[in-house]
């Protein structure tokens, strides 16, 4: 039952790891006798995913149509390069199509003139669909995006399920206040939903994103047209088909596949489009909330990159820091916005950590995503992949130590081997930069005053790790770090209660939890006079 | 004591509009002064009871030049004289005061005294507003132009019951332990955000100041606030009671000075976190875009507005003809939220007109020291053109000039108190933000038919369900008239029937929604915009949010008595 939790599944913690672990961990990976950083399972025949590809049209008003201008574009498998199919490609004009369907969805209902009890319940049975094609769905996700099978299936879908639950249970718990005023007057606020919602979600974790994104905007009463990722276009397609079988007006929902610079432009800079949620790279970021700026002032929130530390204090259980500190940064290819890619070592303990850290990161077990115990595929496409490569160049050139890895696995598709770098400086490119890839960078500090200090010296603001049994250390540090999330002897635990966001240039607003619902409302105070109240 | 309270005064509504006599009509006829006299406006200027000791940039807790020395003119509306040279803030400085501000946030003390010792430099700040209220009103109004007695009796107060307010916020401000789906203790720390840039508009100076400075401070958040180049006096006099009542050393910092210059400097720097601003839509952009193109700091926007203000055929007439003359006219109809379109239903259309042009007839223009005057000059030359050309756009649209339409007297900047009947939705006067005080009424129908698609429908239908489409399609027309526009920010609501108010309130896309009245500001009535009229809300709980960063915290459980 632990094994099935949904946070113990995605996350690791002391008190979650040891079931974790077994199940697609190094054990299994001893077990099995795969070899470490072997091509074996990489120059293998790809295993044919089990799963059709039934959607790769637009969805716009309920119906699967093709772009307007007719074009299409190839979404690729990242174990091989090869394309999977050919997806029909929107752009402005399908983007102007999708809003008007899910302007009349708001402005003339049905979506916010149900009872929010009515949109719940769609919600619970869309979940409960999701639930029932979960093995479909994961395969997708695996085919399309090249994460572990197990991932997609064990953590992943079970959290969208767990979203749109958790989502479903808020749409009719969403109350404006009555409120104290200095006269006599009745005085209350609504929180009504905002209008047409633009989303525009990335290709890391497409259905994840997808939940986090439409769970609020509909609980809320909110339209959307939703970009996909061009990498990554096919289940949010599937999903979207599943939602309109468990009751989902026409028009609420609509899918555009497409690019950034087309279909991402149009709807961003789009004057019928009331609000903007984006998760991306910070370049983009700016990119977008500019078109907000000069178009009609939609309200943005921001999702978007870091450079995250991972402090591992010189009392912590070194074991337990070395596990979590490769899991915070290699966990699905090394492809988070959140990944611990400045590992903090106390120098008392920088030695026995970085050997253990490299011993790590040799054993994980790299090969077709398909394939059990099989712990990281290949990255996203050929530019995350040259990117990436280009990253440990650099690495290498600014004389930081090679630990481990640093090339490309087999010929064929996207593999990079598990890479650490030690002697890492806080200005060389790889301390600075968000790689987004396989590429561990080892830091040395010596006081916690220090640490913070370099911690904090960055663009970025997203999560920090805190590795710590002190305390004072956890309280100390939990205050002093400017980022969005501190997890303390864990990582990356996504439940949904918990909010997820960045201080300075990792983002605007705050996704999940109680804190999401505020992007996708307005609120509106109501001031009526009051004759001979009986109390003020 | 009904007379003193604080919503009453700013606002007019049937159950406070016994306190209109202490600046509404009646004190007018008591006391004779003429309408539209240009006497008063020709008289000489009554000397304002107060010195100005306060021309420079606050910086770091210390008064100084700006560091090219320059300085610009701020003038008197009353007859565009020069008041004061004050020191002219331009990116150098800004980079000082934002580096005090960082100071005073990242070594503190201010984000790490405890918040109940914030909370009370804010109560004693507050008490040293009321101290000095005379002086601070009478600069207000003389820098300004507006009345002193809304200086005095209205505004100075709420900048008052705004601290208090926010005083009581700062130890208040709680995070929240969340439920977790696993074997985790999960909570979440409301943190200030660090440097708050602010940029305030001329039009309420002091209330403006405190809309911002109040929650930021509150939040434990340093800040750099850019006044208007216009109305620098008030705020830096007040900033200097703020330090009085003990606040640290470059936790407030105030820049005279210019948007291009000053303005976008704070806008795009990189040490600023937050930035708050209100002004114009088409600033409100630039100024995003500012923030878009440096360092993605959190903006908040409150901008302008073309608000309805509807009367529905049920209302009583006097009152909201009352009601709709202060919407418009008050703060010489330069507030972001004037009810710039009166909806008027037509039944009522005729009687209304002619109630609320005799109303604007008897508006008392002239020197707002005087006592008993409502309207003062506009606030400098540029808006004084921009009024009147509105006004010619009007008579050449073809809406009928009721009264006013020109300027009133010979010196500063005085206008007419200004309306227009038959006005079409389609024309500029309807559809810009004229700022100023020139009332647009405009008619909306009933549809009293029978609709005719219900007799083609053979399902009976009950009489209630026939009356309430009825209803509907009649509050339609003016619910598509009043939301077609792309601000978002307030509307006032004439009726007295309660469905009308409900169907009315949630299908106006704006911020507030005042039912029976108008322009209630009070501290805890969260306030700003829909659509192109802003982003996010000021006052009340809501306005914490902007000032506050969340940190989610999680931490494994062992063993844990319950989940």
């Amino acid at each position: 039952m632990a094994t099935r939790r949904i946070s113990s599944l995605l996350s690791r913690s002391f008190s979650a790891s040891s079931a974790f672990f077994v199940s697609q961990g190094r054990k299994s990976g001893r077990g099995r006798s795969i070899h470490r950083f072997s091509t074996a399972a990489v120059l293998e025949e790809p295993i044919t995913p089990p799963v059709q590809i039934n959607y790769t049209q637009l969805l716009i008003n309920g119906q699967f149509v093709d772009a307007a201008s007719g074009k299409t574009f190839p979404t690729f498998d990242p174990r091989t390069g090869e394309e999977i199919a050919q997806i029909a490609e929107g752009e402005a004009e399908d983007v102007n199509r999708a809003v008007s369907a899910a302007r009349k969805a708001f402005d003339e209902g049905p979506w916010p003139k149900m009872t929010p009890y009515e949109r719940s319940r769609i919600l619970l049975r869309f979940a409960d669909l999701v639930e029932k094609h979960s093995n479909e769905l994961a395969a997708l996700e695996t085919w399309n995006n090249g994460k572990p099978y197990e991932q997609a299936a064990k953590s992943e879908l079970p959290l969208f399920v767990r979203l749109f639950h958790y989502y479903a249970g808020w749409a009719d718990k969403i109350h404006g206040l009555t409120v104290p005023a200095d006269g006599p007057y009745h005085v209350q606020t609504l929180h009504e939903p905002i209008g047409v919602a633009g989303q525009i979600i990335p290709w890391n974790f497409p259905l994840v994103m997808f939940a986090w994104k439409v769970g609020p905007a509909l609980a809320c009463g909110n339209t959307i047209v939703l970009k996909t990722a061009e990498q990554t276009p096919l289940t949010a397609l599937y999903v979207a088909k599943l939602f309109h079988e468990a009751g989902l007006p026409p028009g609420v929902l609509n899918i555009v596949s497409g690019f950034g610079p087309t279909a991402g432009a149009s709807l961003a800079s789009h004057m019928d489009v009331d609000k903007l949620a984006f998760t991306g790279s910070t370049d983009t970021g700016k990119i977008v909330l500019e078109l907000a700026a000069k178009s009609n002032l939609k309200p943005v929130t921001l999702e978007l990159g870091g450079k995250s530390p991972f402090i591992v204090c010189e009392d912590a259980d070194i074991d337990k820091a070395v596990e979590l500190a490769h899991f915070a940064l290699f966990f699905n290819q090394g492809q988070c916005c959140c990944a611990g890619s400045r590992t903090f070592v106390h120098e008392r303990i920088y030695d026995e950590f970085l050997e253990k850290s490299k011993a790590r990161a040799m054993k994980r077990i790299v090969g077709d995503p398909f394939k059990k115990g099989v712990e990281q595929g290949p990255q996203i496409d050929s530019e995350q992949f040259e990117k990436v490569l280009r990253y440990i160049r650099a690495g290498r050139e600014s004389s930081a130590t090679l630990e481990c890895g640093g090339d490309r696995l087999g010929s064929k598709g996207y593999y990079i081997q598990p890479t650490v770098f030690s002697n890492v400086q806080d200005d060389m490119l790889i301390a600075k930069d968000e790689i987004f890839g396989p590429v561990q960078s080892i830091l040395k500090y010596k006081d916690l005053d220090e640490v913070i200090h370099r911690a904090n010296a960055t663009r970025y603001g997203l999560a920090a790790g805190v590795f710590t049994k002190n305390v004072n250390t956890a309280n100390t540090l939990s205050r002093a770090l400017r980022v969005g999330t501190v997890w303390v002897n864990c990582f990356d635990v996504f439940d949904a209660g918990i909010p997820f966001g960045g201080y300075k240039m990792s983002g605007i607003g705050r996704e999940k939890g109680i804190y999401s619902l505020n992007n996708y409302l307005q609120v509106k105070a109501v001031v009526t006079p009051l004759k001979n109240p009986a109390w003020l | 004591m009904a007379g003193r309270r604080i919503t009453s005064l700013l606002s007019f509504s049937s159950s406070t509009a016994t306190s209109v006599p202490s600046f509404g009509r009646y004190s007018i006829w008591g006391r004779g002064i003429s309408r539209f006299s240009t006497a008063v406006a020709a008289e000489e200027p009554i000397t304002p009871p107060v010195q100005i000791n306060h021309t420079q940039l606050l910086i770091n807790g210390q008064y100084v030049d700006a560091a090219a020395g320059r300085t610009f003119p701020t003038f008197d509306p009353r007859n565009g004289d020069v008041i004061a040279h004050v020191a002219e803030g331009d990116a150098e400085d800004v980079d000082h005061a934002v580096a005090a501000a960082r100071k005073a946030y990242d070594e503190g003390p201010w984000p790490k005294m405890t918040a109940y010792e914030r909370s009370r430099i804010m109560f004693r700040t507050a008490d040293l507003l009321e101290k000095h209220l005379d002086e601070i009103a009478a600069l207000e109004t003389w820098d300004s132009g507006k009345t002193y007695e809304q200086s005095a009796n209205v505004e100075v107060p709420m900048l008052i019951r705004i601290f208090r307010y926010y005083g009581g916020w700062a130890d208040k401000i709680h995070g929240l332990t969340v439920p977790a789906d696993g074997l985790y203790h999960v909570q979440t720390l409301h943190e200030p955000i660090g440097v708050a840039g602010q940029i305030i508009p001329w039009n309420f100076p002091l209330l403006m100041f405190g809309w911002k400075v109040g929650p930021a401070l509150a939040c434990g958040n340093t800040v750099v606030l850019k006044t208007a180049e216009q109305t620098p006096l008030s705020a830096l006099y007040v900033s200097n009671l703020l330090h009085e009542a003990g606040l640290p050393p470059g936790v407030l910092n105030v820049i005279s000075g210019f948007g291009p210059t000053a303005g976008a400097a704070l806008a795009s720097h990189m040490d600023v976190d937050k930035l708050a601003f209100t002004g114009s839509t088409d600033t409100g952009k630039i100024v995003l875009g500012l923030a878009a193109k440096s360092n993605l700091k959190k903006v908040t926007l409150e901008l302008g507005g073309k608000s309805p203000f509807i009367v529905c055929e049920d209302a009583d007439v006097d009152m909201a003809v009352e009601l709709a003359h202060s919407a418009l006219f008050f703060n010489q109809g330069q507030c972001c939220c004037a009810g710039s379109r009166t909806f008027v239903h037509e039944r009522i259309y005729d009687e209304f007109l002619e109630k609320a042009r005799a109303r604007a007839s008897k508006r008392v223009v002239g020197d707002p020291f005087k006592k008993g005057v409502e309207q003062g000059p506009q606030i400098d030359s540029e808006q004084f053109k921009k009024i009147l050309k509105y006004i010619r756009y009007g008579i050449e649209s073809g809406a009928t000039l009721e009264s006013g339409g020109e300027r009133f007297g010979s010196k500063g900047y005085y206008i007419q108190p200004t309306v227009f009947s038959n006005v079409q939705d389609d024309m500029v006067i309807a559809k810009d933000e004229i700022f100023g005080p020139v009332q647009s009424i405009l008619k909306f129908k009933l549809v009293t038919n029978h609709p005719k698609h219900l007799d083609k429908k053979k399902k009976p239908l009950s009489l209630a369900l026939i009356d309430a489409l009825i209803d509907n399609r009649n509050l339609d027309e003016v619910i598509q008239r009043a939301n077609s526009t792309r601000y978002g920010l307030v509307a006032g609501v004439f009726t007295q029937n309660i469905d009308t108010a409900n169907a009315l309130t949630r299908a106006l896309r704006v911020g507030s929604v005042w039912i029976n009245c108008y322009d209630v500001f009070d501290a805890a009535i969260p306030f700003g915009g829909f659509k192109m009229s802003g982003n996010g809300r000021e006052k009340g709980i809501y306005g914490l949010n902007n000032y506050l960063q969340i940190k989610a915290v999680v931490t494994p459980l062992k063993n844990p008595a319950w989940l």
